[in-house]
């Protein structure tokens, strides 16, 4: 469970929010709404323990993530703006080595898998400089499906990608919330998911 | 236990695939060494005394200067496309994945150095023994070098004209390398003792080894805030 309560987050001198609480339960879907710039990568980026809130707190399974550091980022993942794949690596090699780093070890046929599923068969051991946007998007995105981390922080998922790998996505966020997983994410783009419950920063 | 040795060997291969594949990047700061090092017989003439007396400081100041040109590249690459982020939320201790990435640039750039000396030591008439000595406080200092360097690297990453203000950075603290690194050459050349160097060179690389990790692993995080 995720606990935010009387958050506040400036950048600069800029106040972007404050007094902000909700409670993620296992099971919830939590959309961050708001115009550009009103703080939701901000937002997203001090519930990884990026920026340390000017104010308030941030609780995981009751206990704060500042202090809980390591053990809280075992039980969570992050995808970014930036895609964090390597452009001299495959998309094979980008899946395994940054499932690795978040320490677990992934076979070669189970790296294999998760790309197919991302429909990316036939481009697994291409070098990643030479796919497209969409298609090194959907490699990032092929890390939920290999990483067993309860909460997932996801900015803007949907950027560059198809109808029919929005649709996945939809699939993959449905599965989640059914094994009782947590997400918060931003997103500009309609996303089909029951029971999401929305959070506007203005 | 077993975890932390398998981020860092997983650190340090996925590097080295790295820099293979983008090879140009480490031949230009070896290539760097080797030009200013031969620029000095040219420019100075065939003075063999002279040339023998300089060696060590001109290969010691190039060691440095190549050093600080391939530091800028230790982060910079990963901060720019994202991987850094998911590095600092690695569930393992971060300053173990920052001594894995150093240790592998020290591989690329600071360990051919040391290979290329006695090919470059002959240029300045140096001795058997001198040359020797010269490749093992290089051996020593430049995993300093890398690990000073790494403080520097996480400080200016992001910075417009970061490199500069890396160099200006790192360059004083690597003073005392410099000193002790030539003056165990002079040592070994004018017959005196050299283990008082050399222990000190020691005990500099214990010590970048236990702090320099942590220090750069907190200088990160100030860095992605």
């Amino acid at each position: 469970m995720l606990e935010v309560s009387n958050l506040a987050c400036s950048r600069g001198d800029h106040r972007l929010f404050s007094g902000l609480s909700f409670t993620l339960c296992p099971g919830q879907i939590l959309q961050i709404q708001g115009a550009n710039g009103s703080g939701k990568t901000s937002l997203l980026r001090t519930l990884c323990g990026f920026l340390v809130p000017d104010e308030g707190s941030i609780c995981w399974r009751g206990e704060d993530i500042q202090k809980m550091a390591e053990d809280y980022y075992a039980q969570m993942i992050y995808l970014g703006h930036l895609n964090a794949i390597k452009d001299e690596l495959s998309a094979l090699e980008n899946l395994r080595i940054s499932a690795g780093l978040a320490g677990g070890h992934l076979t070669e046929n189970e790296a294999l898998a998760a790309l197919r599923r991302m429909g990316l068969k036939g481009r697994e051991r291409l070098p990643a400089k030479v796919l497209s946007q969409g298609q090194r998007r959907r490699v990032a995105l092929a890390r939920l499906l290999v990483n067993d981390a309860a909460l997932w922080i996801l900015d803007e998922p949907l950027t560059a990608l198809d109808v029919g790998a929005v649709a996945l996505i939809e699939a993959l966020i449905d599965e989640h919330l059914q094994r009782q997983g947590m997400i918060v994410f931003t997103t500009h783009q309609p996303l089909k998911v029951a029971g999401m419950e929305i959070l506007s920063l203005s | 236990m077993k975890t932390l040795f398998y981020l860092l060997m997983l650190v340090v291969r996925r590097d080295l695939i790295l820099a293979m594949r983008r090879r140009a990047d480490v031949l230009t700061t070896l290539i760097f060494f080797v030009m200013v090092v031969s620029l000095f017989p040219l420019g100075v003439g065939p003075e063999t005394d002279m040339l023998r007396k300089m060696a060590p400081g001109v290969l010691w100041v190039a060691a440095l200067l190549s050093s600080m040109l391939s530091l800028g590249r230790l982060f910079s690459a990963d901060y720019l496309d994202g991987t850094l982020e998911q590095m600092l939320l690695v569930p393992q201790p971060l300053s173990m994945l920052v001594l894995g990435k150093i240790a592998s640039h020290w591989m690329v750039s600071g360990l051919p150095l040391v290979l290329l000396t006695p090919v470059l030591g002959l240029q300045f008439d140096m001795s058997i023994a001198a040359i020797g000595m010269l490749m093992l406080t290089l051996l020593l200092g430049t995993p300093i070098l890398s690990m000073v360097g790494a403080i520097g690297a996480a400080l200016t990453l992001g910075l417009r004209g970061g490199g500069v203000l890396l160099s200006l950075l790192v360059l004083p603290l690597c003073i005392p390398v410099l000193i002790f690194g030539t003056g165990a050459v002079q040592a070994v050349v004018s017959g005196m003792n050299v283990s008082a160097h050399l222990s000190l060179m020691g005990a500099l690389l214990v010590l970048a080894l236990v702090f320099t990790p942590w220090v750069t692993a907190q200088a990160l995080r100030i860095s992605m805030e």
